[in-house]
């Protein structure tokens, strides 16, 4: 009986996932054309899916084990069932493989059972905690159906198994199997992320993601059509592969786990969002979300639909849409959600576009946001100073001016620390270091503009692409090798965002740089003699740029042993600074900086070197913290002595060397 | 309904701004402060529309400039701007009655002083009289608007306010105790439309003749302070700047207030005396 049965259960829960297939992407196709090579990125998915996604699974081993066990079992006894099951090719070669595969699937969803336990608060429930019984009824079913296939059964056994009861009970138990992979892979089911991540990997926006690269830099958005809507305003202004991503999230809220502003109790949840996204893209409401809420906000108020308003617009006095407007503006663009997710979905392009249409078509940046924005309109800087006065702090210094020398090894680009007179004591510190080795290098002076950083995260592309075109044609007028600033943000902007626009440039963060110049031999430090160290890596610095090692090498030539904190390299905490949020400023129940000081302190160091502005100011604002906030180049300046006589200059003894610390 | 409530028409006058520190051209900060009270008012006043005028040359930087107050348009009915095109240096004033006089709107808004050129704060005044409309300077805000009659607060020094009832059609200017203007946003700004009427242009002759030098800032009295204790010294530092020798002159002939007018800007030293 159940050999008549079989076949047509399969087959029709295929048949049925077809069609759910078929409504899924044309969900997905409501969405903005993208440029996608679709069957390059085809032939490039398996790869992807068991490299690249492996490799962020695998940061949790256990789970990774188990997602191989459960994945790869399912995989193979779903297409082993197809065949031997659905088309009848009961060869026993083929049938003891289904056998494996299912086991194995079995062992596996039995360790997804037991992480459904005790579920730590980041994983999603409701549907969810069903999953690890639909895995195990799929391969136990699987299993059990297979056995007398092949005819391994003892006779008696055999017989038993014949028996109608049985054989049903074994069909009610294969279908709600079948129900849950193959029926819920395409129609809403947990297993959704499956069907949707593998085509999320084959048609991923950012394909140099895959195979070691990095993407980082925001795409520019074409402002060339006067007429066209700017930014994402609906669901279905996502380009149809991003609603795919969204769609891709298998809700194991590792994002909610990192996310800054979640921890500070600000309504923003990584998770949340991508789920209110997809929540959009179907239409409904975000009742039947079993995940951890927006700090603050019930779940069950909002609701939207593909075509209606993510946020609502103020005309539209009461109600609510999809996410609040303070939930786009909570995030500080840290990245560390992309980094963690094991979808490789990008959460911060969609804000950052969603932000776009609230500053570009709506004009509401909130609180300081409009001020900043129009500063950097009217002056080219966001605190609103004279453009003139750019180079003031340094009157004292005689730093070469690019329009002088007209070439130079080195840019030294200044960034907006330039008006800050805390970072002016970094930069200082550095210049110190470039002439102490000798370094040719000039700066633009007044003819330097803010990167266009802030104004972009803060969605208004249109000053940002002013800023970066102007600033693009005034270095086309110089000749130099490389740029060299303090700021990761103008590092990160300079270097991978204006490329889009027609600027291509070797840009150094001034930890790599000093890095080089200490290998290179130019440079010979004092022994340090100060008390434990840890370093806060910034966010644009280590996860957009991946430079983790050069601060890190410049400590230990300094002589510090770095008490690395519980959470950096590329875990690193944000320090609230990024993305406008000390702008937008959006009240939530701690302050990041404060938790990032805490990271500190329990560190037991009692000085924190980093290496940007942003991290200076907002963990320097922290009250009664345990530990100094010192720039790399602050350290390395004050540890500066004469390098030993390569050709007989020598300038000064070699002092410091005997000395002892008290 | 009666028609009263069916909103109104206000026109603002919109001048192309200055930078205070980079002199880039700009929205006038209060000329779009008067927007913003424009435009809180026709959420007031369901079925009011407003309308933007500006008299001068259409070039690109002063249409960019211009475009920052179509950027203050979401979300609201504004579309366009009415440019009455004019050579650099025309004088706007008679370009701007005529417009307003020929489809007159209830009321018009602008802002106290301009940014640039002559900025001597004497256009709403000069406009007034020119159409015959009452005046309210230093406006803070609408509160009602009813059967013609516009019940108006008016900003005094050291937050003071003044309730005013004025007849329709009039002309109030605003200054800095306005409410601050909403953020202008790039889509809008782009979008929205400028229609562009040449007019005749009348140059201003006078100003033609002036020699124009960056402003400096006016010169302020020193308060004296005699103070033995700290309390007094906090109270002279707390007290109204008083004017001291001023006096208040009511129930008199235009010619002796004219009369002691003259006597203070020969005793200030302003007019030569004698």
């Amino acid at each position: 009986m159940l050999e008549t049965l079989l076949p047509i259960l399969i087959f029709s829960a295929l048949a049925l996932a077809a069609i759910g297939a078929m409504r899924r992407i044309r969900l997905w196709r409501q969405g903005r054309p993208a440029q996608v090579d679709l069957l390059r990125g085809l032939a490039a998915m398996p790869r992807r899916y068991l490299v690249d996604l492996h490799h962020v699974v695998a940061r949790d081993k256990v789970m990774s084990n188990t997602h191989v066990a459960t994945a790869g079992g399912f995989v193979a006894a779903a297409a082993l069932m197809i065949l031997v099951h659905g088309l009848g090719l009961a060869n026993p070669i083929l049938g003891g493989l289904l056998l494996a595969a299912s086991a194995t699937m079995f062992v596996g969803s039995c360790f997804v059972a037991r992480r459904r336990r005790n579920p730590p608060a980041r994983l999603s429930k409701g549907p969810w905690m069903r999953l690890p019984k639909s895995l195990m009824a799929f391969s136990l079913g699987t299993f059990l159906i297979t056995l007398p296939t092949l005819g391994i059964l003892p006779a008696g056994l055999s017989q038993v198994m014949g028996h109608w009861i049985l054989a049903l009970a074994l069909a009610a138990v294969l279908v709600w199997g079948l129900g849950e992979m193959f029926f819920g892979m395409t129609w809403g089911g947990p297993m959704k992320h499956a069907f949707a991540g593998a085509l999320h990997l084959a048609f991923h926006r950012r394909a140099e993601r895959f195979g070691g690269g990095r993407s980082s830099g925001l795409k520019a958005l074409n402002l060339d059509d006067p007429e066209a809507k700017l930014g994402v305003e609906k669901p279905a202004d996502f380009t149809w592969n991003q609603l795919l991503g969204f769609d891709a999230c298998v809700q194991c809220g590792r994002c909610e786990a990192v996310c800054p502003a979640f921890a500070a109790g600000q309504p923003l949840n990584p998770k949340k969002l991508i789920q209110d996204m997809v929540v959009g893209l179907a239409g409904g409401s975000d009742a039947h979300y079993a995940g951890s809420p927006y700090p603050g906000q019930p779940v069950g108020d909002h609701a939207g639909s593909p075509d209606g308003p993510i946020v609502l617009s103020p005309t539209g006095h009461e109600g609510k849409a999809l996410v609040d407007a303070e939930t786009l503006w909570s995030c500080t663009t840290c990245r560390a959600c992309v980094e963690e997710c094991p979808m490789m979905i990008e959460h911060v392009d969609a804000i950052v576009d969603m932000r776009r249409h609230l500053t570009l078509e709506r004009g509401q940046t909130p609180n300081k946001g409009a001020e900043v924005l129009d500063n950097l309109i009217a002056t080219d800087n966001p605190g609103g100073f004279d453009p003139g006065s750019r180079l003031h702090w340094a009157a004292d210094l005689n730093l070469p001016l690019m329009a002088d020398v007209q070439q130079a090894e080195v840019l030294l680009w200044l960034g907006d620390g330039a008006f800050d007179m805390r970072n002016q004591r970094t930069l200082r510190a550095l210049i110190k270091i470039l002439h102490a080795a000798e370094v040719e290098f000039a700066v633009l002076g007044t003819e330097e503009r803010d990167s266009g950083d802030v104004a972009r995260r803060l969605g208004d592309e249109a000053t940002f692409q002013s800023l970066a075109k102007r600033n693009i044609a005034t270095l086309a007028k110089y000749r130099f090798q490389r740029i060299v600033t303090c700021d990761p943000h103008s590092f990160h902007v300079l270097g991978n965002e204006y490329g889009e626009l027609g600027g291509h440039y070797e840009v150094r963060h001034h930890s790599t740089f000093i890095a080089e110049l200490y290998e290179a031999g130019r440079l010979a430090f004092a022994p340090w003699k100060g008390g434990g160290v840890t370093y806060h890596d910034p966010c644009y610095l280590g996860r957009y740029n991946g430079e983790f090692d050069a601060p890190r090498n410049v400590l230990k030539a300094l002589g510090i042993e770095v008490k690395e904190m519980q959470r950096s390299g590329f875990r690193s905490r944000c320090c609230g600074g990024g993305g406008g949020a000390p702008i937008t400023d959006i009240p939530g129940e701690r302050r990041i900086p404060d938790m990032r000081m805490n990271d500190v302190k329990e560190s037991g160091a009692e000085l924190v070197a980093v290496g940007c502005p942003q991290c200076t100011a907002m963990l320097e604002g922290v009250v009664d913290a345990t530990a100094e906030v010192r720039d790399i180049a602050e350290l390395v300046a004050d540890a500066l002595v004469a390098r030993p006589a390569a050709s007989g200059d020598v300038r000064a003894p070699q002092p410091a060397a005997e000395e002892m610390t008290p | 309904m009666r028609p009263e409530e069916q909103g109104i028409d206000v026109a603002v006058l919109v001048s192309v701004g200055r930078h205070p520190i980079t002199g880039r051209a700009r929205r006038a900060d209060q000329d779009a402060r008067g927007l913003e009270l424009a435009l809180g008012l026709e959420r007031q006043l369901p079925g009011s529309r407003v309308s933007l005028l500006h008299a001068g040359p259409c070039a690109e930087e002063s249409e960019a400039a211009l475009r920052g107050y179509l950027g203050m348009s979401a979300g609201t009915g504004l579309e366009t701007l009415t440019l009455l095109e004019q050579a650099e240096g025309s004088d706007a004033i008679p370009a701007l009655a005529e417009h307003l006089a020929a489809a007159p709107p209830q009321l018009v808004i602008t802002g106290a002083r301009a940014e640039r050129g002559e900025g001597s704060g004497l256009l709403p005044y000069a406009l007034a009289e020119r159409l015959g409309w009452p005046l309210v300077n230093g406006l803070a805000a609408v509160e009602k608007i009813e059967k013609g009659v516009a019940t108006l607060l008016q900003a005094l020094p050291r937050g003071q306010r003044r309730r005013l009832k004025v007849r329709l059609p009039a002309i109030v200017s605003v200054d800095a105790a306005a409410p601050v203007a909403r953020q202008s946003a790039f889509g809008p700004a782009r979008r929205a439309g400028i229609e562009a009427t040449p007019v005749p242009a009348e140059p201003d002759r006078e100003l033609a003749a002036w020699q124009l030098a960056p402003a400096r800032k006016r010169p302020k009295r020193l308060k004296i302070v005699k103070a033995a204790s700290a309390r007094e010294r906090f109270k002279a530092a707390a007290a109204k700047a008083e004017g001291g020798g001023g006096q208040v002159l009511t129930d008199v002939t235009p010619e002796q207030g004219a009369e002691a007018i003259l006597k203070l800007l020969k005793e200030e030293g302003v007019l030569p005396r004698g």
